[in-house]
């Protein structure tokens, strides 16, 4: 039988950083043709191994051959000669220029390329694939989804056979997330090389045809999807059961801890993103926000959070009115925040330990005087970094050191233990791992027995339904109505979410 | 088989590599200069030799290096720490002759105050003249946005300008027969200076006190940790709650004042009256921003690299007598060095990686 090399074969891949393994003599198979899925617990390696296969880094030991020949890949150019092209984690695209300008650049015709030409081919492309796009349209005008086409276009034009996608639909809506997996296949079909990283266990069971399991460093498995399921999945990445079994203790409604009434925000375009936002959060409640990413959710934390001015209406903490008060007076008041986009909750180069006192740094213990008591930083940062089982060397390492999940744990870490009576949370496990999807829930199911009022912004139903006591959905900018967190609610809020059904004010719960 | 250089994007930065970087970036500026020497005429070797003695082969050397790291450390200090808040203040010169100004006036206008009074009143005055000229670049930035650079490197040529008008209008001295002087300072009103170098004692002291304090703000205090973060994410910074503004208002008037404290310095140590701006600043404010960087923006190390760029300016002093070279030498030394320093900063954060091919 003539056997087809493989796409890609890495063998006994080790890379090494200071003070982490972060591959160990890692083997990745990869069929011609196939979408290979690459699975693991957060900081498993599976970045690493992807930057290494497109010359990012150099493996401390390992070979990796393409189409059964030996590569020496230096360099995402010797990666791009070889037809490989990657879609990182956090997108790379210059937001002032456009989808064409975008394509162009690194490709090394920045100076004779034609621009006419290469408009045709991404509409070429774009169309052979259906990624919808306008190639005129500039970066920032992009949502997540359409940003994300863009860079596959970018790997696409410069002939990727074998395509990385490093977390691809954490940034996504459900409909977005579709349409991905749909051009996935498409890209197959006509004999390209797929490999996906995600944490999703339903996008692995949709789309791949094998996955490679990675737990700290080392292959724990390779298996053929169809031969396996979500159990199984989950307990080989984690290396012990994940149950999902969560208790969540009946709630008798305390006072309101946190009260929006007729809320209106603009968003950054100046145009309105929040109209006439209505409710209350009760001591002791989670009350999730449902609805498809973009349609006001961040504007509104954001107007919640202080960050961004309400035209109009009202926002109390605890009966103090808190509309015009400043950031560092709501976080006085006892507000802790997570946003989505967790870059501007944190400092990058500062040490995990200086970013643990990000809130609390004003205030005893941490603050003596005018001093800042280091032991303390550190102490509470060890502690933190062990209950949050954030993976790293030490509390002393810069935070742009750790992998996409454990930056999210250590920022979940540090605001779930502040204290706080009201918890803003966005998205508070996009990205992460299934145990650690555990782990967060438990979390933000405690904080709730302990009697804090949580605003949870999720556009995961899943998560929206177990953890909170009541969702209201927002479409448009508006709430469309409120009910009770149950599944045979599941319906009205799926049809709310499209905005095809409004619920009368009189009838939320 | 072939050698192939490569770079590579490094995310943590050893203390190793921080001074390795340094001592390259200085040795790339020594063979650049060289070049430039060659150019000139010089023998590059011969001039480096010289300036080295100049600035630290001797006693008289050492001691001129020090009176020039005085203003060089006071002003470099406080441009580490505005420079930490990614708050770009390059009129710190302006601000010297500010701190010149305030602090020499009062100097002149006061002279028989007792001296216990006066220098304070005056190391007093030179600082709020040195902080309003970095307040006018801090208000326009927070209210305006307008670039700190811009503004506050015009305020070098107006404080320049005011100098100028003083010593050749109002504030010349009868008896200088129409050059551009004041009266001289009376006695109460000048610094003393160790033995008999031209080190103003009181003025070092300061110095170095005021760039200790700085690094324990800097490093240890809760305002010191805003400005760090602000510096490195503003959006973080104004998450948390801090004032973005209060920052940039703190760093550009302390750096003003510090600055400014330099003035005083330079007048009550040195001269012992005013005169044409040139002469009570050199570019000090613009060598302390070579100063900042060298010491990669800690203020404890900045103690260092004011010494040996006050050694470098009395060398360069040295060569330029002695080898006939022209006066702006010294400033083109400058930039080369700032070039370099600066280019190191970027390159740090990647690695150079050179390897056989086969
Ligand atoms: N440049 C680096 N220097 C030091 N340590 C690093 C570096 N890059 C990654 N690491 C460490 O290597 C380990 C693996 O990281 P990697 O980013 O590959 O994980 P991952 O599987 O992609 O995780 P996630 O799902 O959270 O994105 C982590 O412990 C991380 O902190
Ligand atoms: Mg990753």
């Amino acid at each position: 039988m003539s056997e087809v090399p493989a796409a890609v074969l890495m063998k006994g891949i080790t890379k090494r950083f200071a003070g982490v393994v972060a591959n160990s003599a890692v083997d990745l198979e990869v069929k011609k043709g196939e979408i290979h899925a690459l699975l693991g617990e957060n900081g498993a390696g599976k970045t690493t191994l992807m930057n290494i296969l497109y010359g990012i880094y150099r493996p401390d030991e390992g070979e990796i051959y393409i189409n059964g020949e030996k590569a020496h890949i230096h360099s995402p150019k010797d990666a791009i000669k070889l037809g490989i092209g990657m879609v990182h984690q956090q997108f790379r695209l210059v937001q002032t220029h456009t989808v064409v300008e975008n394509v162009i650049l690194g490709t090394g015709n920045g100076v004779t390329f034609n621009e006419e030409e290469v408009r045709q081919k991404i509409v070429e492309l774009a169309q052979r694939y259906s990624l919808a796009i306008n190639p005129d349209a500039r970066i920032w005008q992009l949502s997540a989804g359409e940003q994300q086409r863009v860079e596959i276009l970018k790997a696409l034009y410069r002939g990727a056979k074998i395509l990385i996608l490093d977390e691809p639909t954490s940034m996504l809506t459900p409909l977005e997330i579709k349409e991905l997996l749909q051009t996935l296949r498409r890209m197959t079909e006509e004999g390209n090389t797929i490999i996906f990283i995600t944490h999703k266990l339903d996008e692995v069971t949709a789309v791949s045809h094998r996955v490679t399991i990675l737990r700290q460093g080392k292959v724990t498995a390779v298996l053929e999807t169809a031969k396996t399921h979500k159990t199984e999945l989950a307990n080989l990445m984690v290396g012990r059961e994940v149950l999902f079994r969560l208790e969540k203790q009946p709630l008798e409604r305390g006072a309101a801890v946190l009260r929006v009434e007729g809320l209106e925000a603009l968003n950054d375009k100046g145009l309105v993103a929040v109209q006439d936002v209505t409710f209350s959060v009760y001591r002791g409640e989670i009350l999730g926000i449902a609805g498809v990413a973009g349609n006001g959710q961040r504007e509104l934390l954001e107007v919640i959070a202080g960050l961004r001015p309400a035209n109009k209406g009202k926002i109390f903490i605890q009966d103090r009115e808190a509309t015009y008060a400043s950031i560092r007076e709501r976080i006085g008041m006892g507000l802790s925040y997570v946003p989505g986009e967790r870059m501007t909750a944190l400092v990058p180069n500062m040490s995990i330990a200086e970013n643990m006192i990000l809130k609390s740094y004003r205030k005893s213990p941490i603050c003596k005087g005018l001093f800042i008591d280091r032991q303390v930083m550190l102490d509470l940062a060890k502690r933190l970094i062990q209950e949050y089982e954030v993976v790293t060397p030490g509390p002393d390492k810069p935070v742009k050191l750790l992998s996409g999940g454990n930056i999210q744990r250590a920022l979940m870490a540090r605001e779930l233990s502040q204290e706080v009576d009201v918890l803003v949370v966005a998205y508070p496990t996009s990205g992460l791992d299934v145990g650690a999807i555990e782990t967060i829930w438990k979390i933000l199911l405690s904080q709730r027995s302990l009697g804090k009022a949580t605003l949870l912004v999720s556009d995961d139903l899943e998560e929206i339904l177990t953890l909170s006591d009541r969702v209201a959905v927002m479409h448009n900018g508006e709430i469309m109505g409120i009910v009770e967190a149950k599944e045979e609610n599941i319906e009205k809020i799926g049809l709310m979410m499209a905005g095809a059904l409004k619920i009368d004010r009189e009838q939320w719960v | 088989m072939s050698i192939r250089v490569r770079i590579e994007r490094r995310l943590e930065v050893s203390p190793q590599t921080q001074i390795l970087a340094i001592l390259l970036s200085l040795f790339l500026s020594f063979v650049v200069i060289a070049v430039i020497f060659s150019f000139l005429g010089v023998e590059p070797l011969n001039a480096y030799r010289r300036i080295f003695l100049g600035g630290f082969g001797s006693i008289y050397g050492l001691s001129e290096s020090i009176t020039k790291a005085i203003p060089l450390l006071l002003a470099g200090a406080g441009l580490a720490l505005s420079f930490k808040a990614r708050v770009y203040n390059i009129g710190a010169e302006g601000q010297i002759l500010m701190g010149a100004v305030v602090g020499g006036g009062i100097g002149l206008f006061l002279p028989n105050l007792p001296r216990s009074l006066l220098l304070p009143l005056m190391f007093l005055g030179g600082f709020l003249g040195g902080a309003v000229w970095g307040l006018i670049p801090a208000f326009l930035k927070t209210r305006f946005r307008v670039d700190e650079v811009l503004t506050s490197l015009m305020l070098v040529y107006i404080a320049s300008d005011l100098v100028r008008y003083l010593v050749y209008g109002p504030w010349r001295g009868p008896e200088q027969r129409g050059f551009p002087y004041s009266s001289p300072f009376s006695l109460s009103a000048q610094l003393p200076h160790l033995g008999t170098t031209r080190i103003h004692y009181p003025t070092l002291i300061l110095a170095i006190l005021l760039a200790v304090t700085v690094y324990i703000m800097l490093f240890y205090t809760k305002f010191g940790y805003e400005i760090r973060v602000v510096g490195e994410n503003p959006s973080a910074g104004r998450y948390a709650g801090m004032s973005v503004e209060r920052v940039v208002l703190f760093v550009l008037v302390l750096s003003g004042g510090l600055a400014g404290l330099a003035g005083v310095g330079e007048v009550a140590g040195i001269h012992a009256r005013l005169g044409p701006p040139e002469g009570i600043s050199p570019g000090y404010g613009f060598t302390a921003i070579i100063v900042a960087w060298l010491a990669r923006l800690n203020p404890l190390l900045t103690m260092i690299s004011a010494f040996f760029m006050g050694g470098l300016l009395v060398g360069g002093d040295a060569i330029q007598t002695a080898l006939n070279l022209p006066s702006a030498t010294i400033f083109v030394f400058n930039g080369v060095i700032l070039f370099f320093i600066i280019a190191a900063e970027y390159l740090t954060n990647y690695r150079i990686k050179v390897e056989a091919v086969r």
